[in-house]
């Protein structure tokens, strides 16, 4: 901010409108609202329209960084992904696969339990700031901090989790991170415990915002607590449900970190999710065109579910 | 029916809440407690939680900068990377946002409309084209990587423009009358006023930054120029079996982001729950 505030002592002659009271004068130069969009657009430009673009004519070339050529070769790359004998086709659904499960498995957990975490801290309470800061710590870490710890936490032989299983009698040396289901426990597990706070503080902001007395209406006609959340919480969330929903959603798609450095995709390429396969493909393998085609399936999968959605929640809350 | 469950709801509300500040504190506990222990009490069974002995040779090896594993080179890449990355989008943002919020020019909703459309693209989508891109300026494997391709996101732009539209016209009409062009009123009026706003953005384009895993990982190659969270997974590498030197890693890379966290907590987790409502 210095930097902006600094060097502004200009003389004032540059402005060359005059301004007089009453009347609608321009109030700056024709250029003026394009010299403060300029520094911004170019990024944008670059890196944003640009790639949008760049992407699609890459997902169309046999594209080997490091070959000199780099073919046309039209919907190659997506009818290889679609047809059973295809050479990535295997690895690209297994990998869709493993993020499918991931999502149907985390996205339940990360809108319920963060629910009761909010519905817990709506309370008034001595130290409720102190307690929203520390549900919210783990999400300020890096995927990099969370996965070595998770994955020290986890180790079979020398893990805290395993080695308190042991205390409790419970059979221990569980394979938490190379045998399945255990692999998907740990991943979805360490998820919940990572980004959570993000979703309790929505929802919180969303609790702080249903009036006080839709509760007390409630009360007089006789609802328990359990009918007061069913009739004026869940109906005061819903758009604040379906925004976590998306949100939770397209973050669980993207995962990679965990499955990279705790899993490291085991057992086989069963959590192998589709971001880590569309790196390796694109950017240890440099085959950026079958990589971008990739990319390019995943985000229509992933905008016909935002629409199913938007459709339900629509749906949902037309009849009530 | 209220009285009797509000004893019992007291005490099972506190019980919950200790529970929970349980699960969420222990780990992080273990890490820093871990770091400072040496590697034979790291593993030893049943474990303890105080080091014994107590040590900060765990830290040692990441102070060695001629080794694979340059902890204070990746300290200091990520607070460039991170501070560089924030600073490019504050100011950036702000020029942009102030044009969109406060003037009057053609084709204004168009950009506009262009920039918050691209709030809804998957950011992997960008992966594969903006390494070629990247690689065709020449800045693989450097800082710039990491600095200049986020800057093009719309977040900051469209945050900052909401803000914008919300300070008082009064003081800006004032400065118009005493002669001042847009830039002064911009540098001498709007960003005083939105000076929370400005240093939140900049904070969470730091964490951002500061926590981005995949991007650093696949265009940085030396392990010189690694960052933080690039570095710790070859750092897990190379002492696969000393816990003591990998959760020192993971303290150093934490501690930044959790003390700028505590002094911008309250604006960092009102503009989370703000953005929420938006939706």
């Amino acid at each position: 901010m210095a930097a902006v505030s600094s060097g502004v002592e200009r003389p004032v002659e540059s402005e060359p409108e005059v301004l007089s009271a009453g009347h609608r004068i321009a109030r700056h130069g024709k250029a003026t609202p394009y010299l403060f969009l300029a520094p911004f657009l170019v990024l944008f430009a670059v890196f944003i329209v640009a790639p949008a673009v760049y992407g699609i004519w890459i997902s169309l070339h046999d594209y080997d960084f490091l070959l000199p050529n780099k073919p046309w070769v039209g919907l190659a790359n997506y009818q290889d992904l679609f047809s059973p004998g295809g050479r990535d086709a295997g690895d690209f659904w297994q990998a869709m696969k493993a993020t499918g499960i991931f999502t149907v498995l985390s996205v339940p957990l990360l809108m319920v339990v963060p629910l009761a975490v909010a519905l817990l801290l709506n309370r008034s309470f001595p130290g409720r700031t102190f307690f929203r800061a520390v549900f919210f710590t783990p999400y300020v870490l890096g995927v990099a901090v969370v996965g070595l710890l998770w994955r020290y936490l986890l180790d079979p032989n020398i893990g805290l989790v395993n080695s308190y299983l042991d205390q409790l009698g419970i059979h221990r040396n569980l394979p938490w991170t190379t045998d399945l289901p255990w692999a998907w426990v740990s991943l979805v597990g360490m998820t919940v415990w990572w980004t959570l706070g993000f979703n309790a503080i929505i929802y919180l902001a969303g609790l702080q915002d249903i009036p006080p007395d839709l509760y007390e209406a409630a009360e007089v006609d006789g609802a328990g607590r359990w009918q007061q959340f069913l009739h004026v919480t869940l109906p005061g969330l819903r758009p604040v449900l379906l925004f976590v929903l998306t949100v939770t959603i397209l973050n669980s798609a993207n995962m990679f970190g965990q499955s990279f450095l705790v899993t490291k995709g085991a057992p086989g390429n069963e959590t192998r999710t589709a971001i880590m396969l569309i790196a390796e493909t694109g950017m240890r393998s440099f085959r950026m065109g079958t990589a971008a085609a990739m990319s390019y399936v995943l985000a229509v999968v992933l905008l016909l579910v935002s629409l199913l959605n938007f459709r339900l929640f629509r749906i949902r809350g037309e009849s009530s | 029916m209220r009285s009797r469950s509000s004893l019992l709801g007291r005490s099972g509300f506190w019980i919950a809440v200790a529970l929970l500040t349980v699960v969420f504190v222990a780990p992080l506990l273990w890490m820093l407690s871990t770091s400072l222990k040496t590697n034979p009490d790291a593993t030893r069974q049943p474990p303890s939680w105080i080091p014994d002995p107590f040590t900060t040779s765990g830290y040692q090896p990441l102070t060695n900068l001629t080794s694979q594993t340059p902890v204070v080179r990746w300290f200091l890449n990520s607070i460039l990377a991170a501070s560089g990355n924030a600073a490019l989008i504050v100011v950036t943002a702000a020029l942009a946002a102030y044009a969109l919020a406060r003037l009057d020019f053609p084709g204004k909703r168009f950009f506009f409309g262009l920039i918050v459309g691209t709030l809804f693209i998957p950011a992997f989508l960008f992966l594969v084209p903006n390494y070629l891109i990247i690689a065709k300026f020449g800045w693989l494997d450097s800082l710039w990587a990491l600095i200049l391709p986020s800057a093009g996101g719309a977040f900051g732009v469209f945050f900052l423009r909401q803000v914008f539209l919300s300070l008082p016209r009064e003081l800006e009409e004032a400065a118009l009358l005493d002669g001042a062009n847009q830039f002064q009123i911009f540098t001498r009026v709007v960003v005083p006023l939105a000076r929370p706003a400005l240093a939140t953005l900049i904070v969470l384009s730091f964490l951002t930054n500061w926590n981005d895993f995949l991007w650093p990982v696949y265009v940085l190659f030396s392990p010189s120029n690694f960052t933080l969270p690039a570095g710790l997974s070859i750092l897990q590498g190379a002492y696969t079996t000393n816990y003591p030197v990998i959760m020192a890693g993971a303290v150093v890379a934490s501690v930044p982001v959790i003390v700028l966290f505590i002094a911008a907590q309250r604006h960092v987790v009102e503009s989370v729950a703000r953005s929420g409502l938006k939706g």
